[in-house]
């Protein structure tokens, strides 16, 4: 009865913030509303026992947040100037019908499904003693749909690339953040004996613990390189912000050494499964466990690095040299 | 039933300090006050319902757990409150140092 009380709430506010974001006059707002829709979703994920889903939710909302709150604080209030005019009653009345049937369609499949609903469940839940592992949404990740993973990662350092390539040419191979008026004091003026320096000193401990156990519980439990990597990208941010230490040169060898290890060291575990087990990305059932393992913390500083840099945008001509 | 009566008075009361905080965060005219009301629902409120959380955990790892949850709150709400009460100043625009005399007009946000 509770249980169902919570879950109404939950949905409800869910919904609410869905609709807010949508309907809000400014993007401030549908941003701060999209938000809290996000920390929802993951109260959600976590309410239907889907740990893994709530803590990926609960990263990837942080994360793009970020990203959202810069390219809003960016954009001119008001419309661009070139933009198409907004569209009329007619276009919004075709588009809001449209919406909608495809809700209504969506729910009616959802309604009619088989009861019990086709499951993969058993089967994944099945493989996973060969693997080694216990937790069933590390062995899809990087056990029964690798490729999928590996494809992921190789999609970030591309989309890593198209955020560099929006950096003037005289700042190309620069510093991220290079440009900003606060650029290697902390940030906004935050004084150096401040708050913001004692949360980037204290607070990384903490979290490049929490990071790490995030990526070794990972196998067992709810957990994984991605979690652990927003984790440990969230302190370099910190400790960046508070001008303890300098984001990395684009243009260095090594951070693009240490962005391309942990994919590279991947696909060789891949291209190994074609001499020690037949295909590419299959692991020897002796040794499955170890190769996760290792892909998981091969992939993790990689990640991390990313994550971090995709926050902190294109290279920045340093100040006084434009 | 000494452990329930405790959770259900304290988080009761920590209910109270959020229930206040938000009215506090929607009803104040300005970004101090909001601030106000909002770190005493962070601080006050989530310690109460931390508090009563306590009186039911089994386990010693499980209370510090929850100790440890409330602690990186207070952490990051301080820090967090004092970074936005610095930019929403007039007196000193960002990246003006907080040791600048305040007298003159305030320069063009960064």
């Amino acid at each position: 009865m509770t249980g169902a009380l919570l879950d109404l709430l939950l949905a409800g506010a869910a919904l609410g913030a869905a609709a807010w974001s949508v309907a809000a006059a400014d993007d401030r707002r549908a941003l701060l509303a999209f938000l809290g829709y996000g920390l929802l979703l993951a109260l959600a994920w976590t309410r239907l026992g889907a740990v893994d889903v709530a803590l990926t939710e609960a990263a990837i909302g942080a994360l793009s947040a970020v990203l959202l709150l810069g390219a809003v604080a960016r954009l001119p209030a008001g419309p661009a100037p070139g933009a198409p005019p907004p569209p009329g009653p007619v276009r919004r009345a075709v588009a809001g019908i449209l919406c909608a049937t495809v809700s209504l369609a969506l729910m009616a499949a959802i309604l009619l499904l088989p009861s019990p609903a086709p499951s993969l469940a058993r089967p994944a839940a099945e493989g996973l003693p060969a693997l080694g592992l216990g937790n069933p949404v590390t062995a899809v990740l990087i056990g029964y749909r690798a490729l999928d993973t590996l494809l992921e990662k190789v999609v970030l350092l591309l989309a890593l690339v198209g955020v560099w390539s929006l950096a003037p040419d005289a700042a190309w191979g620069g510093r991220p953040w290079a440009g900003r008026p606060w650029a290697g004091r902390p940030w906004h003026g935050a004084a150096p004996d401040g708050s913001l320096v004692l949360l980037a000193r204290l607070l990384p401990p903490i979290g490049i613990l929490l990071g790490i156990h995030l990526v070794w519980v990972g196998a067992e439990a709810p957990g994984g390189t991605f979690q652990g990597g927003t984790v440990l990208a969230a302190m370099l941010l910190l400790a960046a912000m508070a001008g303890l230490v300098e984001l990395p040169r684009t243009g260095s060898r090594g951070l693009r050494w240490l962005l391309a290890a942990g994919p590279a060291v991947f696909f060789a575990v891949g291209l190994a499964g074609y001499a020690l087990a037949g295909s590419f990305l299959a692991y020897p059932e002796t040794v499955a466990k170890p190769l996760i393992l290792l892909i998981e913390f091969a992939l993790t500083p990689s990640l991390a690095v990313l994550l971090a840099l995709l926050l902190a945008g294109p290279a920045e001509p340093p100040r006084g040299a434009r | 039933m000494l452990r329930d009566t405790v959770t259900l008075l304290a988080v009761s009361a920590g209910l109270g300090f959020f229930l206040a905080g938000t009215l506090g965060l929607i009803r104040f005219p300005d970004t101090p006050t909001r601030l106000h009301a909002l770190t005493k629902a962070d601080n006050l409120g989530l310690g109460l319902v931390v508090l009563g959380l306590l009186a039911q955990a089994a386990e010693a790892t499980t209370a510090l757990k929850l100790l440890l949850a409330w602690g990186l709150a207070l952490l990051a709400g301080t820090t967090g409150s004092q970074l936005l009460a610095r930019l929403a100043r007039p007196a000193h625009p960002a990246g003006a140092h907080p040791a600048a005399p305040p007298a003159g007009p305030p320069g063009p946000a960064a």
